[in-house]
């Protein structure tokens, strides 16, 4: 996941409270005990996003609460992917952190590289492919959460067009869009949807012109996978649904908003914390869905029918119990062709690989 | 839904795209046309964006909120004018650094705003004539800062060009030791010139803040400060032109958010820097034109004065 900072220009003042704050971290963390573990957090946002960097904050606070004085947190906001990166990652390996969370794709290549200076320290890498002995992946399957919105979507629907924000046409917000679609042309074959790219994660005026643009069109459910909730605005102005992301964003459209995935890191971030205090920690890759709590699904609209909860309530449960997968075959691509055939699932590799738009999507996937 | 009935919406969604560029551009026009070149225009779009909108939710009066955010982007181009006029910084490297500033400072007032959502200011209605097809909303149903923008336009153009004040403006812009020598106060005259470029271009950010959309975000204008810049050049210094640019700058912003949702097999990466490459071009083709370059562009743009000199 390429998360674009949103505060570039603040970098060059954040660089010294990056340095001020870490160094102050590790005063107080050493003055304070010694068996103390201290762990380290590397956000690409600013914890105040209320989307992707809030909510692994929101892990980092879930970790204290639950560890209490076992542990010491910091956290560096807003760190730009790239050299300055490296930089923040080997301050906190140097000031004695020995578990370091990076939180964002492009921190891969400098965690790695800082990794293997310090192998007595852990790292914890989001949403990358490249493990090494001290460096373990994790990582989200949101597409879970896109098969029951896509659900809830088809049902929901009266005009049959679906409008759906793309940020980058990258594997994870292609896939995305599939397992959606798919979920909602089960509901509701004669349902379309359409994606209007805007090429950024975050811009909140790009993002409600290319909502107004889908609604415009006929679209009357407004889907993103971006970041600001300025799309959900749009929709409850037009008086229309929409479905938010990363966090809750009811509050921007009560009346709208019809529920949002959640990156939830919380239970993860202490699973990991307590693995390095008891030294059971490897250097894995996790992928978690719905089942372990890393995909949710924010509290329903109280204006979706009881039936429409309950089917997605049972899609929910079924998909946590392995009854149902959101690449289920056959599948078909926009051709027709049958891509993964009946009695089979998606394989991983299929799925973060993904270049190509299954039947009912309009339009085709930029190159 | 007929293709053709998407011109109404995409006109209504045009203006409305390019009242924060036509807010700013204007501003930055009369300031570049007294000789001074302000490169903050996003930094003082920030600052407006944020404290309109953190003053809208104190106060609950989004007047209140919009006339601060016109003092805040007032008082942002102050530092910039103290620094630049009478301190003699460079003006280039100063515009530069106050939109650093301004970017950060907006994050750090704005800490307390994020995540908060606000109403947006009610559209004009009027039966009948909103009504009317493909021109109904576009005309007769945006919001009064969409018309505000507008009817700034006529405004610039005869202060500038009609009145005695605007003449002595201009006559600073092209020859300020001219000016001086025949008594003007060449400082004091572009110092209200940055400033009312600062109102305006806070005005610009409190329309996105405020009614565009409804929150405040981090960085949220997004680069339009740099467009709203190209922008006065584009428009050759003229605030007619600036007008039909920001138009046109909203206009293909728009569209190719509609042909992109229409399944038209164009690259979006090509399309989302439609806009940037339009400026670009129009760049390129005034520039060629040295003559139009000379008559309208500020001689004295971009230099500095002092009054011993």
């Amino acid at each position: 996941m390429n998360r674009r900072t949103m505060g570039k220009a603040v970098l060059g003042l954040a660089g010294a409270a990056i340095a001020l704050s870490v160094g102050m971290g590790a005063g107080i963390g050493s003055a304070l005990a010694q068996d103390k573990l201290k762990v380290g957090f590397v956000y690409v946002g600013p914890v105040s996003d209320h989307g992707y960097s809030y909510q692994h904050d929101q892990g980092r606070l879930a970790v204290e609460k639950e560890l209490g004085d076992k542990v010491t947190t910091t956290f560096v906001e807003n760190v730009p992917e790239g050299a300055d990166a490296e930089r923040v990652v080997e301050q906190l390996a140097a000031s004695g952190h020995k578990l370091i969370f990076t939180t964002s794709f492009g921190f891969m290549n400098p965690t790695l590289k800082v990794a293997k200076r310090y192998p007595d320290v852990k790292f914890e890498h989001a949403t990358g492919y490249k493990r090494a002995e001290n460096v373990a992946t994790y990582s989200g399957r949101f597409y879970e959460g896109r098969t029951v919105v896509g659900a809830i979507a088809g049902k929901m629907t009266k005009s049959n067009i679906i409008g759906y924000i793309g940020s980058y046409p990258i594997p994870e917000v292609v896939g995305g869009i599939n397992a959606f679609t798919i979920a909602l042309r089960e509901q509701n074959p004669k349902a379309e949807v359409r994606v209007v790219w805007v090429n950024s994660w975050y811009d909140p005026g790009k993002e409600a012109e290319a909502a107004k643009a889908l609604i415009d069109q006929g679209a009357d459910v407004i889907v993103q996978h971006t970041d600001s909730p300025a799309p959900i605005q749009t929709a409850q102005e037009r008086g229309l649904w929409s479905v938010g992301q990363s966090s809750d964003m009811t509050r921007f459209g009560p009346k709208s908003h019809l529920t949002a995935i959640i990156e939830d890191w919380n239970g993860y971030y202490v699973q990991r914390v307590k693995a390095v205090m008891d030294g059971s920690w490897k250097p894995i890759d996790t992928w978690g869905g719905i089942n372990t709590g890393m995909v949710e699904l924010a509290p329903y609209n109280p204006a979706i029918p009881a039936d429409v909860v309950k089917m997605a309530d049972q899609l929910k449960a079924d998909i946590v119990s392995g009854k149902r997968h959101s690449f289920q075959g056959p599948v078909k691509d926009q051709a027709g062709k049958v891509v993964i055939p009946e009695g089979k699932t998606a394989t991983d590799e299929q799925i973060l690989k993904m270049d190509w738009y299954v039947e009912g999507v309009q339009g085709k996937v930029p190159k | 839904m007929n293709d053709f009935a998407l011109i109404g919406p995409i006109l209504a969604a045009m203006f409305a795209a390019a009242t924060p560029l036509l807010f700013a551009a204007l501003g930055e026009l009369v300031v570049e046309k007294s000789g001074v070149l302000n490169l903050g225009v996003e930094g003082m779009m920030l600052v407006g964006a944020v404290c309109g909108f953190a003053v809208t939710i104190q106060t609950g009066s989004a007047v209140t909120g919009f006339l601060v955010a016109a003092l805040a982007g007032a008082a942002t181009a102050s530092l910039f004018a103290v620094l630049t006029l009478f301190l003699l910084a460079n003006q280039v490297a100063t515009g530069l650094a106050l939109t650093l500033f301004g970017v950060g400072l907006s994050a750090l007032i704005g800490q307390g705003f994020v995540g908060i959502p606000l109403e947006g200011l009610p559209k004009l209605y009027i039966p009948g004539l909103t009504d009317l097809p493909v021109v109904g909303q576009a005309l007769f149903g945006q919001d009064i800062m969409v018309y505000l923008a507008v009817a700034a336009v006529p405004l610039v153009h005869l202060f500038l060009y009609r009145t005695r004040a605007g003449l002595v403006l201009r006559a600073v812009g092209e020859n300020h030791t001219a000016a001086h020598a025949l008594g003007y106060k060449v400082l004091r005259i572009r110092f209200l010139a940055v400033l009312f470029g600062g109102a305006m271009a806070g005005l610009g950010g409190a329309f996105l803040s405020m009614d565009y959309t409804p929150m405040w975000a981090e960085n949220m204008t997004s680069g339009r400060g740099w467009i709203a810049l190209a922008l006065v050049v584009f428009a050759t210094w003229k605030p007619v032109r600036a007008m039909l640019g920001a138009w046109l700058f909203g206009g293909v912003t728009i569209l190719q958010l509609h042909v992109q949702g229409l399944g038209i097999d164009v690259p979006s990466q090509l399309l989302s820097m439609l806009p940037y490459l339009a400026t670009v071009l129009v760049l390129v083709l005034i520039s060629r034109d040295v003559a139009r370059i000379r008559l309208n562009a500020p001689a004295c743009l971009g230099k500095l004065f002092h009054p011993d000199a």
